[in-house]
């Protein structure tokens, strides 16, 4: 692959250990260009979700993970900014769709500048709250219905709603670990073309362990396995004419 | 048509598996309901307007009343207001201390700080009421010098605390992780998405318990004895001696002419507590996790 020219993040050599010695991610380095799609593919269990989450530090909040290496957020260390500010430019959808139970759906847009306690004129919400619902293709289906409970919704509405969430704080990165792998076909569908989209606005990364998935949405493909990043390339490529063994074994069935 | 006998037997059984069960659960049932008839029977007559609006009569007047055959004058007022202050001061201060303590037992978990407060917890749960009583007797009411409802308040207040600790604690640590994730996401801070994620989705349960703190404390007879004493009059002054309603069956035990207003008190106490209870289940139910 030719090297990504103004990578917006750089993971550089970064290792992940659950405990002394159990490494979940071992010396990855990679380069993630501006809005684009990079999906992360590769078995159960390789150490996909230990990555993603890695690159907005939700590890810290668990004692005994250990993260070394350097992640750089257009050159700077994200790891040594604050957390809350960070986590403010690299939102992040997980794998099952969870609104804020006790948020209406508004307040569930909106939630980002609440937990933030940034204040906001009502314009501004009602700003914010129609143009991200817009944008994840919510508003037609939920704008009579602001004041109900997030959760009342459909999964894929939910997770869509979620995405809206994430995007109200207008993140440089939207990182997905498995977001429609509890959604059916049709939601799934929905959420795909969505994110298409939606890569003007943000550059997002999405772990899958949908090959179909990553091929039919992706710019670019990491194929990881035991922790190891072992091959990184355009989608085209990687799905046409993988370069390593074990890649070509896992696109084609055989593995995991 | 072998297998029609079976299916017969096999729903003879059940049926007489339901009776059983049926019959079982009406045993448990009927000293609670034994309980209830014999309060309410005996309870029913003394309950007017003047029974919850006036304060204990005095003996003599008690006395004149029964010599002539009328009603009993006055009512438990005096008792209905000093629970109601002791409650309400002595919720005020457990309800954010108890909050706070079970966040801490269940995000700290192995901690020391968390540790310390968990066998505390545990040893308050289970220290009996009136060394609770004598405790805060040594603490509050020599120190301060005379018998209060604030030093009542305190003792309602120590044995509330480990129920609303726990029934918090529990709460949290069955609300899911991604939850809080979720808002840490988002670049909220620790506390404010406990605060304004964590505990009102966990709010329905944490409501619950303190209902069902609050009418596990509100009987409580033996503590109050040591600290808030008792009183006559009506008195909204938690810095002198206080009644309470469970003081009250007690005093009222004690002195022959005034024993006819047991049951009334006794009524009030435990429809009150069955009215809590009932409300907790049904908050329960509407606000699951
Ligand atoms: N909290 C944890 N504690 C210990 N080991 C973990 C923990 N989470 C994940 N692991 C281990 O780390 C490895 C990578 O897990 P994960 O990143 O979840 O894989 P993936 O998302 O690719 O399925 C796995 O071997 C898993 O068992
Ligand atoms: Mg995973």
């Amino acid at each position: 692959m030719e090297s990504i020219k103004d990578p917006i993040l750089q993971i550089k050599d970064v290792s992940i250990a659950y405990g002394n010695n159990k490494r979940a991610v071992k010396n990855v380095t990679a380069d993630v260009a501006k809005n684009t799609i990079t999906a992360i593919m590769g078995p159960s269990g390789c150490g996909k979700s230990t990555l993603l989450r890695a690159i907005n530090r939700m590890h810290e909040l668990y004692k005994a993970i250990h993260v070394t290496g350097e992640i750089l957020l257009n050159g700077e260390n994200v790891l040594l900014m604050p957390p809350t500010e960070e986590r403010r430019r690299i939102g992040m959808v997980f794998q099952r769709p969870n609104p804020f139970p006790t948020m209406n759906i508004y307040d569930n847009v909106l939630a980002g500048y609440i937990l933030n306690g940034i204040k906001l004129s009502r314009a501004e919400k009602d700003e914010i709250v129609e143009r991200n619902l817009r944008n994840v293709m919510l508003w037609d289906e939920v704008k009579d219905s602001l004041t109900k409970r997030g959760t009342f919704l459909s999964g894929g509405q939910q997770q869509r709603l979620c995405i809206a969430r994430s995007l109200a704080l207008q993140p440089d990165i939207l990182l997905m670990d498995e977001p429609t792998s509890a959604l059916d076909p049709i939601a799934t569908k929905y959420i795909e073309d969505l994110l298409v989209q939606l890569k003007n606005e943000v550059t997002i990364m999405i772990v899958t362990h949908n090959m179909s998935q990553a091929k039919r949405i992706s710019d670019y493909s990491m194929f990881m396995y035991l922790g190891e990043l072992i091959e990184y390339d355009d989608s085209s490529v990687m799905f046409t004419n993988p370069k390593d063994e074990r890649t070509r074994s896992y696109l084609t069935g055989k593995m995991g | 048509m072998v297998r029609d006998k079976n299916l017969q037997i096999r729903i003879f059984k059940n049926r007489l598996l339901y009776i059983v069960v049926c019959v079982f659960s009406a045993l448990t049932a009927i000293p609670l309901l034994a309980i209830l008839g014999e309060v309410l029977v005996r309870g029913w007559k003394q309950l007017s307007w003047t029974f919850l609006t006036e304060a204990t009569p005095n003996a003599f007047e008690a006395m004149m009343a029964m010599s002539a055959g009328d009603p009993m004058p006055g009512g438990i007022a005096n008792g209905i207001v000093g629970t109601f202050v002791m409650l309400l001061v002595a919720a005020v201060i457990a309800i954010p201390v108890g909050i706070f303590c079970g966040i801490c037992l269940s995000e700290f978990k192995g901690n020391w700080f968390a540790t310390v407060v968990s066998y505390i917890t545990d040893l308050l749960q289970g220290t009996p009421s009136i060394i609770i009583g004598i405790i805060v007797y040594i603490w509050v009411v020599v120190p301060m010098k005379g018998y209060s409802g604030f030093a009542g308040s305190v003792a309602l207040f120590i044995m509330m605390l480990p129920l609303i600790i726990r029934s918090t604690e529990e709460t949290m640590n069955i609300l899911p992780e991604t939850l809080k994730e979720a808002g840490l996401a988002l670049g909220g801070s620790y506390w404010r998405v406990m605060l304004q994620v964590m505990v009102p989705s966990a709010f329905g349960s944490i409501f619950t318990g303190i209902l069902l703190a609050i009418s596990r404390v509100i009987g409580e007879t033996a503590p109050l004895m040591f600290t808030a004493l008792g009183g006559a009059a009506i008195s909204w002054n938690i810095s002198r001696p206080m009644s309470a309603v469970p003081l009250m069956i007690w005093e009222f035990f004690n002195d022959p002419n005034l024993q006819s207003l047991i049951w009334g008190a006794s009524l009030f106490l435990l429809t009150f507590v069955l009215c809590l209870n009932l409300l907790a289940k049904r908050i329960q139910k509407k606000w699951k996790v």
